[in-house]
């Protein structure tokens, strides 16, 4: 007997209310579908609020070298070229029409003299390039999308609700159920097609700039129906972020700091860059920033809690500094009492992004199983094995608007299945109302006890440095906390219960958990942000390789793709880059490779 | 650890110790817990006390350790989403940033927003503030031949302070006309002045909110006691920069003999006398 | 652990969170009572010295006039006369300017609107008497919008109290320096400070347009505009700094005409 749910409708159901999420269903809608948007917070506070730094185009507003092409290669170079170089490819090119879209909607971006949008250097990109508002791009980004999203026709949000599985219909994806929030009521959404737009994952880390609704539903729920997670082993620690006090650990510290000149420098005053890539120094890419911070840190000259110091304050005035870093002065100045126009910060590496996610193709955000697509931090193949700052809120705008007209046009020529399975609601039911039984388990586990270890367990032996030793440690501790959690109960009702939630959002939290463990063991090599301590260096086969996580029954299988090479023409445009250097070039590039960058360094 | 060579041969656990931190300190905190129909309770909690701490930290130990259906929003922790607000020792703030060793000593009162409706303790229903962003005419630029604006960095320099809001709804909350007279129905609030003022002051829009502002706005009711300024946490200039000058704005229309004799001279019947709208 | 102990019982609806006020820093009703007492005396005072004091003395001994001064009350001297009804002194006919230019100011409208209506008397306090609530959207609380009028009237009096400070410099056909001459002039430097910081000349000068770029003499206005929010900043200031001068002044020369003390000068 099921519990009663109520039942929504709708053509496309967008799951996420990031920016990739409302551009997806902006575009749905305008394609003439009913459009659902669900999202777990309240509108408007999703992740996107976060970043800081800017959106990357190369609109060419201050360095006239700059081109899509450059971008490409920027990116392509960045993410250590296991990319999917078509989805570099179209976000290159689109994303300058994105934003020019974005200021249409009413977004504000700062100006050149001469009225143009402002753009300001970023990490390993050649020229400048990240389009910007102060420090505040992401809240500008959301606002915007919220405000379209709000008044476009055809859209409707429901917020606070939590998805927890897809409904599939033979092979094709027909809807979702879940629970609001707010009453602990059951939902079931039929829909046509299905946009994941859930962001990323970083709550499963102990040190993260995420907040509590990074737990992977979105990628747990496209694995559990069937479709591939790749690239998981690429998880991103930003080299920035704050260290002290103890609460604030790993909030972020935006890249425009560094953008805007920040230096760093180890406990002996010595600016450590110098010593890791003179070339890029502060501005190199955040695999390599993370990593020097570690090392400086691991040798003995670290700040006192642990991470290095970061000076903006000999660098410009305090005047300067609180017009271009508003909200990195308020958050030092509210959290850490840190005056940053006087004193260095402290920061160290956090968890910041996950490049990997579901797998799509390029042109349509379509994963591996009909009528689900996936847009922004939830889907791989953009970033490869390190994402360049300003990539992700181009990102969100690019494929969630490609998500949209391709899930729109599929719900419109497959139209919306009647029937759910009744079966499978009161299977979810059922295993939901588990954790609030009080059914004689022994000995009752507290979930977010389970979290802490969880936290612990992926921070220290699958975080920014890997060994085959470590990762098999993580596996068998996830093991053993999926037994732990599988006993946890909690008291209390169905409304607003976040002890209850959190049993739930475990579940994913171990399938995300376990995929990134997996898919860090079958990368033999350091790349990118995977650094292997058992494989210091890269390795040309498995550079020709993604690896794919895939449910296999009830167990999870790693499968090796193929990765699609880039035709030689492709090749030739990374020497437009300013960090391109011919002698790192993979053998099967070198044919096609020219000999040095045509940009100079 | 010393040695930078091999740096992996046990665990590289980067935590701290967790003995650092801590105060010594006990802190005691008196948390609203209820949901609708019931009699909501103040319970007390004691909570060890942690260098910089502030009373989100505290409620997450509470919901780890000592209660864990407490319920309270919260994202990002870092005072940029505005989700967690609530009343600390009676006054509008939001949990992520109030730091417990700038608050009086004594035990610490944590409540929910006064001005809507209670969901279940820290917990309230805000939706009212997205049903009047609807009301709200969105920016509508006039039609162009699409290629990239030119727009002087003065003419988009207010708007960096309006849009700044993170709509954290603090405003909203202790804005008397919201909280005491309940003229939600008849008056935006504080939020949605600036709201209206970002768009109003947009260098590109083309509508004109001043008399829906006035009229389903109810801009009148706002008697510019500024307790919206006093409480919001992104320090944007509530009053000063967004209520006053529409209600300027407001005045040129209606209270403003010498511009509604120019107007008609000029023949100019019904827009703003200045400003390129 | 915790003990988890009901303190306080309260009715769990909408409005839970106002009830308990137990832990404010300062008593919240410390500032609204200085504003009233301040804010009273000095109205009371101002009527008093305009319905009284003009017509007390004989014609050459006026109590608002010593001197080579002229209390700012009693400027400019519409129709003099000193003997006649208290309602209809020159300060009667004056009063009206600034005082209703003060009451219609952004700034002391916060000011009364806590302090005198207690609309409401502090940031979440809860309001302390039940009653329909209609803000400024009726009369007389949308008389309001008429403030920039009473800021052109204002403006005109300061030129004459400008006219005062200037002629305060010269006395029986000497530069007069005392120290009369440098209160009328700090009082009108402020007086000054606190009508060109009106919201109201803000909003004038430039505040109004949407578009500078686009505006007759945009970046001058742009500037100007700039200019004229800064010194707004400090409204509040000026507004309580220029109230106590002015009252200062005139007690001041009170004084002097009484003769309870001598004007230290130099004459040259």
């Amino acid at each position: 007997m099921n519990e009663p749910y109520t039942t929504h409708e709708c053509d496309v159901l967008v799951v996420g209310a990031g920016g990739a999420g409302m551009r997806a269903a902006v575009a749905a809608a305008e394609a003439g579908c009913s459009t659902l948007v669900v999202s777990k917070s309240l509108l408007g506070k999703a992740h996107t609020v976060m970043a800081e730094g800017g959106v990357s185009a190369a609109l060419g507003n201050l360095d006239g070298e700059d081109d899509w092409e450059t971008h490409f290669a920027d990116t392509m170079l960045g993410g250590q070229l296991v990319n999917n170089w078509r989805m570099v490819d179209l976000y290159a090119r689109d994303v300058i029409d994105r934003v020019y879209e974005l200021e249409r909607w009413g977004g504000i971006f700062d100006r050149t003299d001469d009225g143009r949008i402002m753009q300001r250097p970023f990490g390993a990109h050649s020229w400048k390039r990240l389009c910007y508002v102060g420090d505040r791009t992401g809240l500008e980004l959301i606002r915007t999308c919220q405000d379209k999203l709000v008044h476009t026709p055809g859209v409707d949000v429901h917020m606070e609700y939590t998805l927890t599985r897809l409904l599939k219909d033979g092979d094709r994806v027909c809807g979702a159920i879940g629970y609001r929030r707010n009453d602990g009521r059951f939902v079931a959404i039929k829909a046509g097609a299905v946009v994941l737009a859930t962001g990323g994952w970083g709550r499963m880390f102990r040190h993260t700039s995420n907040s509590w609704e990074g737990t992977g539903d979105g990628a747990a729920l496209a694995y559990n129906a069937g479709a591939d997670l790749l690239d998981m082993e690429f998880m991103q620690f930003h080299p920035t972020g704050m260290m002290w006090p103890p609460g604030v650990r790993g909030l972020l510290v935006t890249e425009a700091v560094r953008g805007e000149g920040g230096i760093l420098k180890n406990s002996d005053g010595r600016r450590f860059m110098l010593d890791y890539d003179a070339k890029k120094m502060e501005l190199s890419s955040r695999d390599v920033v993370a990593r020097s911070i570690y090392k400086e840190v691991k040798a003995g000259r670290g700040s006192p809690h642990g991470g290095a110091f970061l000076d903006i304050a000999s660098v410009h005035d305090a005047v300067y500094i609180k017009s271009k870093l508003p909200s990195m002065y308020e958050q030092f100045h509210a959290l850490a009492a840190v005056d940053i126009t006087q004193e260095p910060m402290e920061v160290g590496p956090t968890i910041h992004y996950t490049m990997g996610g579901v797998r799509v193709e390029a042109e349509t955000a379509a994963t591996t199983v009909p009528g689900l697509y996936a847009a922004g931090e939830v889907a791989g193949g953009l970033h490869g094995a390190n994402r360049l700052g300003g990539n992700s809120l181009g990102d969100i705008l690019v494929f969630g608007r490609c998500a949209g007209i391709a899930a729109a046009e599929f719900a419109k020529s497959n139209g919306v299945r009647r029937n759910v399975s009744e079966t499978e609601i009161a299977e979810e039911q059922r295993s939901m109302l588990a954790y609030l039984d009080d059914d004689g388990v022994k000995p009752v586990e507290n979930p977010y006890l389970v979290h802490v270890d969880l936290q612990k367990a992926m921070q220290d032996d699958a975080g920014i440095g890997r060994s085959e030793e470590s990762l098999t440690r993580a596996l068998n501790a996830i093991g053993e906390l999926r037994l732990r959690a599988a006993r946890a109960r909690v008291g209390g009702g169905r409304v607003l219960n976040p002890g209850w939630h959190t049993c739930r959002d475990l579940e994913n939290m171990f399938v995300i958990s376990e995929a990134i463990v997996r898919s860090a063991l079958s990368r033999r090599e350091s790349r990118g942000s995977q650094w292997r301590f058992d494989f210091e260096n890269k390795d040309e086969t498995l550079g020709q390789v993604n690896f794919a996580v895939r449910r296999d029954g009830e167990g999870m299988k790693v499968v090796g793709v193929p990765l699609e090479l880039m035709p030689p023409e492709a090749v030739k445009r990374l020497a437009k880059s300013r960090f391109y250097d011919a002698a790192t070039m993979p053998s099967y590039y070198r044919d096609a490779a020219p000999a040095t960058s045509e940009a100079g360094a | 650890m010393t040695e930078m060579e091999n740096p992996t041969a046990t665990s590289t656990s980067d935590d701290l110790d967790p003995a650092q931190g801590l105060t010594g300190e006990t802190l005691t905190l008196h948390v609203f817990k209820g949901e609708p129909g019931e009699t909501g309770t103040e319970q007390a909690y004691e909570v060890p006390g942690v260098t910089g701490m502030v009373v989100l930290d505290a409620i997450h130990y509470i919901q780890r350790n000592l209660d864990t259906d407490l319920a309270c929003r919260w994202n990002c922790k870092a005072a940029k989403c505005g989700s967690c607000s609530a009343e600390i020792n009676g006054k509008p703030a939001l949990l992520c940033k109030t730091r417990v060793d700038e608050l009086p000593a004594g035990p610490i009162t944590v409540r929910p927003l006064k001005a809507f409706p209670l969901v279940k303790d820290l917990v309230t229903d805000v939706s009212r503030n997205f049903e009047v962003n609807k009301e709200i005419p969105p920016f509508t630029p006039a039609k162009d031949d699409g290629k990239p604006w030119r727009v002087a960095q003065r003419d988009i320099s207010r708007l960096r302070e309006h849009r700044m809001c993170i709509e954290c709804f603090l405003c909203q909350d202790v804005c008397h006309v919201l909280r005491d007279h309940d003229h939600s129905k008849r008056f935006y609030g504080p939020r949605f002045m600036v709201r209206v003022a970002s768009l109003e002051m947009h260098p590109k829009d083309t509508l004109d909110r001043i008399d829906l502002t006035r009229k389903a706005g109810g801009m009148g009711y706002c008697n510019i006691t500024k307790c919206c300024t006093e409480v919001c946490p992104e320090h944007i200039h509530i009053t000063d920069n967004a209520i006053i000058p529409l209600k300027e704005r407001y005045a040129d229309r209606h209270w403003d003999p010498l511009r509604w004799v120019g107007r008609k001279l000029k023949g100019d019947g019904s827009k703003q006398a200045e400003g390129s709208k | 652990m915790a003990q988890l102990s009901p303190t306080a019982e309260v009715p769990g609806h909408a409005g839970v969170g106002g009830g308990v006020h137990r832990r404010r820093e300062a008593p919240w009703w410390l500032l609204p009572l200085t504003v009233f007492l301040f804010l009273g005396a000095f109205i009371v005072y101002s009527f008093w010295t305009a319905m009284f004091q003009g017509f007390k003395a004989d014609c050459a001994l006026a109590a608002y006039h010593c001197g080579p001064y002229l209390s700012p009350f009693y400027s400019p001297q519409v129709g003099d006369t000193p003997l006649g009804h208290p309602f209809n002194s020159s300060a009667m006919w004056i009063l009206p300017i600034p005082l209703l230019f003060r009451a219609t100011c952004y700034y002391y409208r916060k000011a009364y609107y806590r302090s005198f209506f207690w609309d409401p008397p502090a940031c979440a306090v809860g309001e302390l008497r039940r009653r329909e609530y209609h803000g400024e959207t009726r009369f007389p609380g949308i008389l309001n919008n008429l403030h920039r009028y009473f800021m052109y009237a204002a403006t005109v009096v300061l030129v004459f109290l400008w006219i005062d400070a200037v002629e305060a410099f010269t006395y029986n056909g000497q530069w007069y320096l005392g120290l009369g001459t440098l209160l009328m002039v700090v009082n009108v430097i402020l007086l000054t400070g606190y009508t060109f910081s009106c919201h109201s000349v803000r909003h004038l000068v430039g505040g109004g347009l949407n578009c500078f770029s686009k505006a007759r003499l945009g970046a001058g206005r742009f500037r100007l505009w700039h200019w004229f929010s800064s010194l707004n900043e400090h409204h509040p200031s000026y507004a309580w700094l220029s109230l106590s001068s002015v009252a200062l002044v005139d007690i001041y020369i009170r004084l002097l005409q009484h003769g309870v003390f001598i004007d230290p000068h130099i004459t040259f």
